[in-house]
């Protein structure tokens, strides 16, 4: 166990991060996410409260849709990422990241127009259940989820446990989160492990099964010192936002877009073995500094080591030879196409 | 001379045994499980000068990086390349086949100092 935003969490459990992490590609793991942050936002104007800090399309967000997006700063550095899924046009459902809600709601709480409300909730768990087998867990203890698209979003009961649920996770697979009361979090969690396909995951596994799927990590691959464009997210900017980029930052934002960004978020596989962690160095050809890695370790799918991180602009086309400074020494490596491992939403 | 079979433990879980006068050092089983899925190991390039107490070896899990310090002074001799392209082996035989590197040391001094079987258990007890 470890104390992770102000939680205490299991990085493995009894079967380790190598074989929870294949697990979940081969079959189901659950995650028990209720770390994570969520709340409610209420009333009529409540997507376009939202929409005004972040540079998604939120007001054309259908209900029963859930979408990925980002609060920005006045600089275009970003604040946090989180889910924001719609029930209805005056209800807005958010999911962010632990160790940012007490940054973000205060943040979302102080821009809101007479009439909109955020609620907390942190009367309820979240849990994640992801892999290929997950919709076949689900098909037995909640079919009504089975039926939500990739980014779907909508109550369903599971385990005879009434959930709100989205199909979604962080791993690359098919799955689905679901919020549940705390109450009956412990219930529904021994409920899907008891289903033959669905085994544990730690936050060990939880990092290399994103870190594989290229999936940014907020506080190590984005922060607030980086920009959506640096970051390889400009996706998440709606079309409709780059028309009048009212949206915090949106003026440097557009710049960026425009005119490119002094370094961009890559991946990066090492020639060798050796894994390169966080904040190892990265030196170019010439030997000139290139940047630095915000994520690495080792790949369990891709059996070998892997990494994300910045590097100067010239240096970020898919193919270009680094090296990677380790234990003081230069490791070959390449900037690669990211994902590592393909992901496998449903359709 | 300790008897071949004598093995003696540090308090950074390596141990060391002597062949002769050889010394073999590996991690100890409590290392291996505490470090999990071992995927990489950086092992002393033969011919190399070591002091007791020295970062020697670098063992990797998929959790984190480890130094491996060397229990005694001596030149590596040779070093155990089966880990190196298969650092699972570490986990599987820690205590025995996973031996990480030999050294020719006359550090009897030093390994009179560590601990020996009942001393690392009672260490590990306490840790």
């Amino acid at each position: 166990m470890v104390p992770f935003a102000g939680w205490s969490m299991p990085v493995q459990y009894p079967m380790g991060v190598l074989a929870e992490h294949l697990h979940c590609r081969a079959a189901a793991g659950l995650f028990d996410v209720s770390h994570m942050g969520q709340a409610s936002l209420l009333g009529a104007g409540a997507a376009a409260a939202l929409e005004a800090l972040t540079p998604g399309d939120i007001t054309g967000l259908k209900p029963g849709r859930q979408r990925y997006t980002l609060l920005t700063n006045e600089a275009g550095g970003i604040i946090d990422d989180l889910m924001v899924a719609a029930l209805a046009p005056d209800r807005l459902f958010l999911v962010v990241n632990a160790a940012r809600r007490d940054v973000d709601l205060p943040h979302i709480a102080g821009h809101l127009p007479p009439g909109v409300t955020l609620e907390p909730h942190p009367d309820r768990g979240l849990l994640a259940l992801q892999g290929p087998a997950a919709a076949a867990v689900m098909a037995r203890l909640g079919p009504a989820a089975t039926a939500l698209p990739f980014m779907g979003y909508g109550p369903a009961r599971i385990g005879g446990i009434d959930c709100m649920v989205s199909r979604s996770g962080y791993t690359g697979e098919d799955g689905f989160e679901i919020s549940v009361p705390a109450t009956d979090v412990e219930a529904l969690a021994r409920k899907l492990l008891a289903e033959p396909e669905v085994k544990p995951i730690g936050l060990g596994a939880r990092d290399s099964l994103r870190l594989e799927a290229a999936l940014p990590l907020y506080g190590n691959d984005i922060d607030e010192l980086t920009t959506p464009i640096e970051a390889g997210l400009a996706w998440v900017i709606g079309r409709r936002r780059r028309t009048d980029w009212a949206f915090p930052g949106g003026t440097a934002i557009r710049d960026q877009l425009e005119h490119g960004t002094v370094r961009r978020r890559v991946g990066i596989l090492p020639d060798g073995r050796a894994p390169a962690r966080a904040h190892t160095a990265i030196v170019a050809p010439d030997g000139t500094a290139a940047g630095t890695v915000t994520s690495g370790g080792f790949g369990p799918s891709l059996g070998g080591p892997l990494a994300m991180g910045y590097v100067r602009r010239d240096l970020a086309a898919d193919g270009t030879a680094l090296a990677l400074v380790v234990r003081g020494k230069p490791l070959a490596a390449r900037v690669v196409p990211m994902p590592f491992v393909p992901h496998r939403y449903p359709r | 001379m300790p008897a071949p079979s004598e093995t003696r433990f540090t308090k950074d879980h390596e141990w060391v045994r002597f062949d002769g006068e050889i010394a073999i050092v590996g991690i100890t089983d409590h290392a291996q499980e505490a470090l999990g899925d071992i995927v990489f190991v950086e092992l002393p390039e033969p011919g190399r000068e070591v002091g007791a107490g020295e970062a020697v070896a670098v063992v990797e899990s998929v959790k984190a990086a480890s130094d491996v310090y060397s229990p005694l002074a001596g030149r590596v001799l040779e070093t155990n390349q089966a880990i190196v392209d298969d650092p699972a082996l570490v986990n599987r035989e820690a205590d025995s086949g996973a031996w990480f590197y030999k050294l020719a040391s006359s550090d009897q001094a030093a390994f009179a100092e560590l601990m020996d079987a009942d001393a690392y258990k009672t260490f590990l007890e306490t840790e």
